[in-house]
């Protein structure tokens, strides 16, 4: 869909629902997510994770991240490390799909090497965190099935809650409860459910901010495992749209000059 | 004034059965909230230190217990494409269960390896039904030679394998661990029905966790009834009377019922050795009311009114028995002092009951008896003419009894050494039960059930890349490794050198640590990257990265052996890594401290409850010399009973530790009736040591004889039960009370004729 076309969708929103099965509702929904969010083509922005354990042990860890938007396909993403100092200049490319496994290649700066990481694993953590892989890659529809379950709200603002089911076997979930604003067409909300259907982590996104008059970025994602009692705060900052980044900025050369 | 009491009850007898009833059921009511524990950290209170050593490392690493299947395939070939599918399946399907956190087996193994510049990350058995012979044996090879996974997962020649569910229980409700276990067990039903030629074994902490409260439940199911027929078996034989033997047994049931119901009142929950309390209880409130109805039936017999009958045999017995009620519950009480929380409900509930039987005993007894059609018996009830035969036999050998009861005492003393200290946990049950028949499979075919678990210390945030730190770690591992009954060792140098090997095209000759923190820490990042579902880092890493778990499976070996081992390795890291030194910690290791710290504690309980008996004596019989005395009898059965167990069995542990207290009480009831009946042949009938020695035969003599068999036959019971805690306990306890009855017949005799005061 193009941008367009937005306004009609909108005209029919209310009529297309009363025709519509829960899961064409669902899928609707999840559709309208991408559109509005599609054609910001790039952004930078800075990443710092607060690891916290049940205990209130914390650990800290700082990145970059550098996304690129590909047509008709998952988003490319680059994220190099700062803090912790042992690890500065470690740098992660992953080119998301929207069907099969990701590509993902590691530069070790110790090494001075790029290693291609051939693996299906997307539930494991993210760099340690309460982040799933799966949870922080591109969010692209056709990863998931959906289903439109009610309408109701997350902290004042009235929301429909959805649900998906990730189309990979490897996943971690068995499905995902999706609060999203009716208005901003935005997740301000999200529940795991884990293989065996128990309630697993839960997301909220904090601090909702516009960028380009369009892109809506939260500030603060916390993610709450029930199951352990961890829990990660990501906090995005420096947040720079278009910032002219390009195809050449994202291979395996790009890797090692990231630092 | 007891007399105007007993009066009363004799009078009101109605209203005294109807109050003893309905009180009784009253505090019986709380038996609805009565709960079954079921997690072994029960037998540690929360001060125990080698508890709270544990609960820092779980609470620094992730906090799990597991289910451990073990799979055994008939032809002993784990690595074919059938008992592959079952592992494989059986991996999927047990993410289903309750509260489990990651499922780990040798097919979904993250093997790790290099392609050119590529590091793959698959699960080492993707479709068992598409391997040929060569991958199955190549496979086999990864297996068998990964440190992470030999003597783990898979046994060193592939015979059996298992799979490994880590759950944390979020320790809201006791459902949690029963819903666990039957879930895995289902599992297995349903695994072994698909796949016939495999068999599974079933253990892990949860496993162990539910085999306490239904082992407990088979054993009452078996061990309640054959007491309670053993008990009316003695009551008939002894009492021969119907209403004698009626009316105990009413209060027997009344006082069990009190009991249990006031522990659901007061919220203890049961462990395996709260269940032997009916038990106990039952045999003390059989002596009471033994007492009272013997002498009771033998006053009828003479020829007295019911009522008179009644009056004298409660007039004469109730100081008697109000004393050995006294201590008995002293010497219960006592078992506060244990460090294990199950004995001190023991003792308390013992407590409970036996009080409850004197009061039952002195009250509902008479009135009852005075309700039903008693008829005088004829014959020697009290069996006095043999007793006077054998006191006769007594006072003529007294001298050679006092020397060669001495002599035998003083040797099955000089056996106590022989004694070792032994807590296994998994010896704690028999091997009937299915749990403790699965962990043996286990630990002679797969690997071991004892672990030794250390967090070693690098002293800095990150400090765990330090490549001297990596250094240290790795020989501790070595050394580990090299010392007898280790099974296994799991160290984050294995997956270093894993990982440094993979990044070098899998070249054998990178299987070495990292030389640069900076590396290390990026391997770490690396690692983390490529761990699956249900895994983190903090498995193995604490969250500031200045710290690493480092866990030793040990064979199934005494708990001393495994002590000195460990004792060895705090000396190898005071000398080789002192900033690292850290005691060992793990459920293993608690329980391996908990015999020694128990009876260090008991030491202190049961001689506070002596001092504290010994002072009532000398009140109570308003004798120095003769509650000095009292002293001997008392302790010495303990003495040969420890002795003789050091002679035939030689090991000791927790269970056996709280013995002496419980004893203690039981055992001075047997002096205080000899020596009040001395006593009073002494004063009022001023009798020489001689005469009153044969008339305190003559009057308790049978009845000493009887309840203790009674007893001897109620914890001999408990040696049946299932939990070798309670067996032995019982067993212990027995030897004890059989000791007791000799050195009161034999010892105690001599040394009243000799020692007893003067000649009057």
């Amino acid at each position: 869909m193009k941008p367009i076309l937005i306004p009609i969708v909108l005209l029919f929103a209310p009529a297309m629902a009363l025709a519509a099965t829960a899961e064409e509702r669902g899928l609707d929904i999840a559709k309208e997510i991408e559109v509005r969010d599609s054609g910001f083509h790039d952004f930078k922005a800075t990443m710092s994770m607060l690891l916290r354990n049940k205990h209130g042990e914390e650990s800290l860890r700082d990145m970059r991240n550098q996304t690129l938007e590909v047509d008709n396909d998952g988003d490319k993403t680059l994220v190099v490390f700062d803090e912790p100092r042992d690890v500065k200049g470690t740098a992660l490319l992953s080119f998301s799909h929207k069907m099969g496994d990701d590509d993902q290649w590691l530069y070790l700066p110790a090494l001075k090497r790029v290693k291609r990481i051939a693996s299906r694993n997307k539930s494991g953590p993210f760099m340690g965190s309460e982040f799933a892989y799966e949870d922080i890659s591109s969010q692209e529809v056709e990863k998931y099935t959906y289903k439109f379950i009610d309408e109701g709200e997350h902290e004042g603002i009235p929301s429909f809650i959805l649900e998906r089911y990730p189309v990979d076997p490897n996943s971690g979930y068995t499905r995902q409860q999706v609060w999203v604003d009716k208005e901003r067409y935005i997740a301000l909300k999200i529940d795991y459910y884990d293989r065996k259907n128990s309630p697993l982590k839960t997301l909220v996104f904090r601090d909702y901010r516009q960028y380009l008059d369009q892109y809506w970025r939260a500030d603060e994602m916390y993610m709450e495992n029930h199951q352990t009692g961890k829990s990660t705060l990501l906090t995005w900052k420096q947040y720079e749209f278009r910032s002219g980044l390009d195809d050449g900025d994202f291979n395996k050369n790009s890797l090692k000059r990231a630092r | 004034m007891s007399e105007a009491f007993f009066q009363f009850v004799l009078k009101h007898r109605l209203l005294v059965i109807f109050l003893a009833v309905t009180l009784s059921l009253l505090m019986g009511s709380g038996v609805k909230q009565l709960q079954f524990s079921n997690d072994y950290r029960m037998f540690f209170s929360e001060e125990n230190p080698q508890l709270k050593a544990f609960e820092q490392l779980q609470n620094t690493y992730t906090k799990n217990d597991n289910v451990l299947f073990v799979i055994e395939p008939r032809n002993g070939k784990v690595f074919s494409r059938e008992t592959l599918t079952a592992v494989a399946a059986l991996t999927k399907q047990a993410w289903q269960i309750p509260y489990s956190l990651r499922v780990d087996s040798i097919t979904n193994f993250q093997h790790t390896y290099a392609e050119g510049d590529d590091l793959v990350v698959e699960d080492l058995v993707l479709d068992p039904q598409l391997l040929t012979e060569e991958q199955l044996a190549d496979k086999q090879q990864i297996a068998t030679s990964d440190p992470l996974l030999v003597n783990r997962l898979i046994s060193p020649n592939a015979h059996t394998t298992g799979v490994n569910v880590t759950v944390q229980l979020p320790g809201k409700k006791l459902t949690e661990v029963p819903e666990v276990a039957s879930m895995a067990r289902e599992m297995v039903r349903n695994l072994e029905a698909d796949y016939p030629h495999i068999k599974v074994h079933l253990t892990g902490m949860v496993m162990m966790n539910n085999a306490f409260p239904s082992a407990s439940m088979d054993d009452m199911k078996s061990l309640y009834p054959v007491m309670f027929g053993a008990v009316i078996l003695v009551l008939v034989v002894m009492l021969r009377s119907i209403p004698g033997t009626l009316s105990t047994l009413i209060i027997i049931i009344l006082m069990i019922i009190a009991t249990m119901g006031l522990t659901g009142w007061l919220g203890i929950k049961m462990s395996p050795p709260t269940t032997t309390v009916p038990i106990v209880i039952m045999t003390l409130a059989i002596a009471d009311c033994v007492h009272i109805l013997v002498n009771f039936l033998h006053n009828m017999r003479d020829g007295e009114s019911k009522y008179q009958a009644m009056m004298e045999s409660l007039r004469i017995n109730l100081q008697p028995i109000f004393l050995t009620t006294l201590t008995t519950a002293i010497g219960f009480l006592s078992l506060n002092f244990s460090e294990a929380p199950p004995f001190r409900d023991l003792g308390n509930m013992s407590a409970m009951g036996v009080v409850l039987a004197f009061l039952l005993s002195i009250t509902f007894l008479p009135a009852l008896m005075m309700l039903l059609p008693v008829k005088a018996l004829s014959g020697d009830t009290l069996g006095s003419v043999a007793m006077i035969r054998f006191s006769e036999f007594v006072v003529r050998n007294k001298k050679g009894l006092l020397w060669g009861m001495g002599i035998v005492i003083l040797l099955l003393i000089s056996q106590i050494p022989n004694n070792r200290l032994d807590d296994q946990f998994v010896k704690y049950f028999d091997e009937t039960i299915t749990f403790r028949q699965a962990t043996d499979f286990t630990t002679e075919n797969l690997t071991g059930i004892y672990l030794v678990e250390y967090s070693l210390e690098s002293g800095e945030t990150g400090g765990i890349s330090d490549p001297n730190f990596l250094q240290k770690v790795e020989e501790f591992a070595q050394w580990y490794r090299q010392q007898p009954y280790v099974l296994h060792v799991n160290s984050i140098t294995d997956i270093m050198k894993r990982l440094n090997r993979n990044m070098h095209e899998d070249d054998d000759d990178w299987y070495q640590l990292p030389d640069q923190r900076d590396l290390s820490a990026q391997y770490l990042l690396l690692y983390e990257f490529s761990l699956p579902f249900g895994l983190d880092l903090n498995n193995q890493i604490n969250v500031k990265k200045s710290a690493t778990r480092f866990t030793v499976t040990m064979e199934s070996i005494s708990t001393q052996q495994l002590l000195k081992i460990e004792e060895s390795a705090q000396a190898w890291l005071t000398e080789h890594a002192p900033g690292m030194r850290i005691d060992g910690a793990s459920p293993t290791i608690m329980f391996a401290h908990i015999g020694s710290r128990n009876i260090i504690a008991m030491l202190k309980g049961t001689t506070l409850a002596l001092i504290m008996i010994s002072i009532i004596l000398i009140f109570a019989l308003k004798s120095l010399r003769i509650g000095g005395l009292s002293l001997i009898p008392n302790l010495v059965p303990m003495g040969m009973a420890f002795g003789l167990w050091g002679m035939f069995v030689g090991e000791v542990g927790l269970a056996l530790s709280v013995v002496t207290g419980m004893t203690l009480g039981i055992v001075v009831d047997d002096t205080v009736h000899f020596l009040s009946k001395y006593l009073r042949a002494r004063r009022e009938k001023k009798m020489d040591q001689e005469d009153a020695v044969r008339y305190a035969f003559s009057t308790v003599g049978t009845a000493l004889w009887v309840t203790t068999l009674v007893l001897m036959v109620g914890f001999g019971i408990l040696a049946f039960s299932h939990f070798q805690l309670n067996a032995g306990m019982g067993m212990l306890t027995a030897i004890t009370l059989g000791f007791a009855l000799i050195a009161d017949f034999l010892f105690l005799p001599p040394l009243l004729i000799y020692f007893g005061g003067k000649k009057s």
